[in-house]
């Protein structure tokens, strides 16, 4: 190692480099902010604990292979690191506004650090990316008329590590620190000998435990749609949805790979002191920022791929056509898919790899708005004399519209290396990417929530509560961005603490109120779920499909049983549903057979708390922590591939039980 | 109808082969698994022996040898052909293919050029 002697001096055998000294006793900010977490904590636990239903959620959420309810789980975890990611956004925004005029802020320099790094990492891998798969796992295979996922037991324990790496990113907020280093941690800032305490450690097995998750995840969807569509659902005939989820799974699945193998070798130059990133010994950092965009540019496509296929199911149900340009659409995702691995040195422009080859780079990265332009077109054409209804699900998607052309035309000002050689590392920049990430793929996701949130529980959101969050997003994200472009412009970096001039104050101010006002977006968001579940019973969906759509997710019950379809539909067409609605679909009321379905199965949480615990000995230096829940990880997991009893039968007569209940459903939905 | 098929690709995709196709014979394991032997055992030999003068050339040929290696693991071992499951084995390789290109060449053109327009002593008047 190039100097792990300040670090080494103080490990013991027991406890690694673990002592009460890690412990942020001396951080007034943290130990609040613990003491609210920590009672908020045990109050869930006691009601939990009071309302007798850690048996409940054992049984029927934790262990659950059932994708439905993993899809429901993500979002959960998603929701929830939402509002960590966004607590430190705030905090950020009131810091900026604040430290001016020789005053420092409230914020010390290293918490500053560490909050806006973790702001990052949280809202890219634990907000975007569960919200994404959780929309993915719980739409897809109802979309293709498929029982379940591929591997359903690999979708479970994918969820729970994407949870364990969220538990020690978590952790780190009170036993140690996390990283200082900006959220991809570049060398050899994150290095050993720049970065010699837990922060780095904590943010590489993060996400490496997550990772994990993720690679399978991506996996078993692309496996599900490849093997497990309907009978007669060619390629041609899949919703544009399940179209946008494969490709993006095909980037997950070809993507993070090379972010593992980043990091590890980040990694082995921390632990073992491998010089792959290091200044000196033949290193070089600048490899590290060259690999880890190659997976960082795949990863927004990811992101926004599975938005703009909700965007395509909204618009078409919500305007009552077929898409306009399906064609068009599957071709244009696909051709995103391949450019979004060209254009990964847009990143770095400024890095000095001279004008041939940032003009390469500055020509594919114009080139990939052309697709992305096509899609636009193909949603206003859909929208063109249809019979538009502005619900929910359609506001967000014209939010969008609007919202999205703005950040890509100054994605396009990025994409000129000269003008990025004065835009680069600005508050240009951060204006820009949360410009396409809030107002494509946030919005996209909301789009989805209020769109299949009837789906999935049977009732529809409250209107009223959705159309103020709504508001408060679209106008706070005005007000919170905006003031950075001009900022960008006038040439202020990003990730500043203090300022010296004054008259840049203002613009903080203004960018911070409109934080403000997306803290009142996700409050109202949160009033709005506790109020829909009060009025669950005036917001009842009888039919199963709520908002006369198309696909065929819309043809079982909400909520769907768990088997999905009683028996496979059978596609003629695109728009599956719409189809059997036209044809005079009528549901089968009798000769049900049994349903064989996979078993619910606790390896999945075990092996993730092994993980977190392994993680957790390496952040720490707890070899023998390490050691011992390595080797747990290898035996549970063999074990379980020794247990042969992973399915079972659903009767032929609890199935025409649970059919019947849904004929009576939509009986006194039609007298109601 | 598809439904019993469908369920138990659910939870049993070890029981979900198409039935056409063939998973490999012994004769085809022997055949692949003497194949590799020879292909790995060439390449000690070339450079335990010292064959070629040149270390660059060694170099050369070992990749080769490393190439063929790996098309006869994928035809041997994982049975990939131009028409196993549907034509996704190919397509998936073609993919994997294009984007294994892109990141390396990518990354080796990428490097160069920052290496000889940033290392020290270089001469500015001299970038391309």
């Amino acid at each position: 190692m190039t100097d792990p002697s300040t670090a080494a001096a103080a490990t013991s055998f027991l406890f690694g480099r673990l002592s009460w000294q890690s412990l942020p006793f001396h951080e007034p900010i943290l130990v609040a902010t613990f003491a609210v977490v920590a009672t908020g904590g045990i109050a869930l636990v006691g009601a939990i604990t009071w309302f007798r239903l850690w048996g409940y959620l054992w049984r029927e959420w934790f262990t659950s292979v059932d994708h439905k309810k993993i899809g429901i789980m993500y979002m959960v975890l998603g929701i929830v690191m939402l509002l960590r990611g966004f607590a430190d956004a705030i905090m950020m925004r009131l810091q900026q506004a604040m430290a001016f005029g020789g005053s420092e802020g409230y914020l010390p320099a290293h918490h500053y650090d560490q909050i806006f790094t973790a702001h990052g990492v949280i809202m890219i891998f634990f907000v975007a990316m569960p919200l994404v798969t959780g929309i993915m796992n719980f739409v897809v295979p109802l979309q293709i008329g498929a029982r379940d996922v591929s591997f359903p037991f690999l979708n479970n324990f994918s969820f729970w590590m994407t949870v364990g790496g969220a538990v020690l990113v978590m952790m780190s907020l009170f036993v140690g620190e996390f990283a200082k280093t900006g959220w991809l941690a570049y060398p050899p800032l994150s290095g050993i000998t720049y970065s010699p305490d837990v922060g780095v450690d904590y943010y590489i097995w993060g996400l490496q435990i997550a990772g994990v998750g993720t690679t399978l995840s991506g996996i078993n969807l692309l496996c599900t749609i490849v093997k497990m569509r309907a009978p007669g659902m060619t390629m041609m005939r899949l919703p544009v949805f399940t179209w946008t989820s494969l490709c993006t799974n095909v980037l997950i699945v070809a993507a993070f790979p090379v972010l593992t193998a980043v990091l590890a070798m980040l990694a082995l130059d921390r632990y073992v002191g491998t010089n792959f990133f290091t200044n000196d010994f033949g290193g070089n950092p600048m490899m590290y920022v060259n690999l880890i965009w190659i997976w960082g540019h795949p990863e927004v496509y990811i992101l926004i791929l599975p938005a703009f296929g909700i965007f395509s199911e909204v618009t078409s149900t919500f305007s009552g056509k077929r898409l306009f340009g399906y064609t068009s659409m599957v071709y244009a995702t696909v051709v995103i898919t391949v450019l979004s691995y060209l254009v990964w040195l847009h990143h770095f422009f400024t890095m000095g790899s001279g004008a041939s080859v940032n003009s390469f780079f500055g020509i594919t990265t114009m080139i990939i708005s052309i697709p992305t332009g096509a899609k636009m077109f193909n949603w206003l054409f859909t929208m063109y004399r249809g019979r538009i209804r502005f619900e929910l699900p359609m506001m967000w998607t014209l939010a969008f519209m609007l919202t999205f052309v703005i950040g890509g035309m100054t994605g396009v000002l990025l994409a000129v290396p000269p003008a990025d050689f004065v835009l680069h590392n600005s508050l240009f920049l951060v204006a820009h990417f949360h410009n396409v990430i809030i107002g494509g793929v946030l919005f996209g996701l909301f789009a989805g929530i209020s769109f299949w949130f009837p789906k999935a529980f049977g009732f529809k959101l409250d209107p009223f509560w959705g159309k103020l969050s709504f508001w408060f997003w679209v106008t706070g994200f005005y007000a919170a961005f905006m003031p950075l472009y001009v900022l960008g412009l006038m040439g202020v970096t990003r990730r500043l603490r203090v300022f010296d001039d004054p008259s840049l104050q203002i613009w903080f101010v203004i960018a911070g109120f409109g934080a403000f006002l997306i803290a009142l977006g996700i409050l109202s968001f949160l009033i709005q779920i506790g109020v829909s579940i009060m009025r669950r019973e005036q917001l009842r969906d009888t039919t199963g499909d709520p908002w006369d759509a198309r696909t065929l997710e819309w043809a079982t019950s909400s909520p769907p049983p768990a088997y999905n379809f009683a028996f496979t539909p059978v596609v003629h067409d695109n728009d599956a549903w719409w189809d059997m609605k036209e044809r005079g679909y009528r549901r089968p009321l009798a000769g049900f057979k049994p349903i064989h379905m996979p078993k619910n199965t606790p390896t999945g949480v075990i092996l993730a708390a092994l993980s977190v615990a392994l993680g957790f000995g390496l952040v720490w230096y707890i070899w023998w922590l390490a050691a011992l829940s390595f080797v747990a990880i290898l035996a549970v997991a063999i074990a379980h591939t020794f247990d042969y009893h992973q399915s079972f039968d659903i009767p032929a007569d609890e199935v025409a039980r649970t059919e019947e209940a849904r004929t009576r459903l939509i009986a006194e939905g039609a007298r109601a | 109808m598809s439904t019993d098929v469908h369920a138990a690709a659910a939870d049993a995709p070890h029981a979900h082969h198409d039935a056409a196709e063939p998973h490999g014979s012994l004769k085809g394991y022997v055949i692949g698994f003497a194949l590799s032997v020879v292909l790995t055992a060439i390449p000690f030999w070339l450079v335990m022996g010292g064959v070629f003068a040149s270390p660059t050339a060694t170099a050369i040929v070992v990749l080769g040898f490393a190439i063929v290696q790996i098309v006869v693991h994928m035809v041997f071992f994982l049975h990939m052909n131009a028409r196993s499951e549907g034509g996704w084995t190919m397509l998936a390789l073609i993919f994997t293919i294009i984007i294994v290109v892109i990141a390396l060449t990518g990354s080796l053109w990428v490097m160069y050029h920052l290496n000889v327009n940033m290392m020290p002593g270089h001469d500015m008047s001299q970038m391309p």
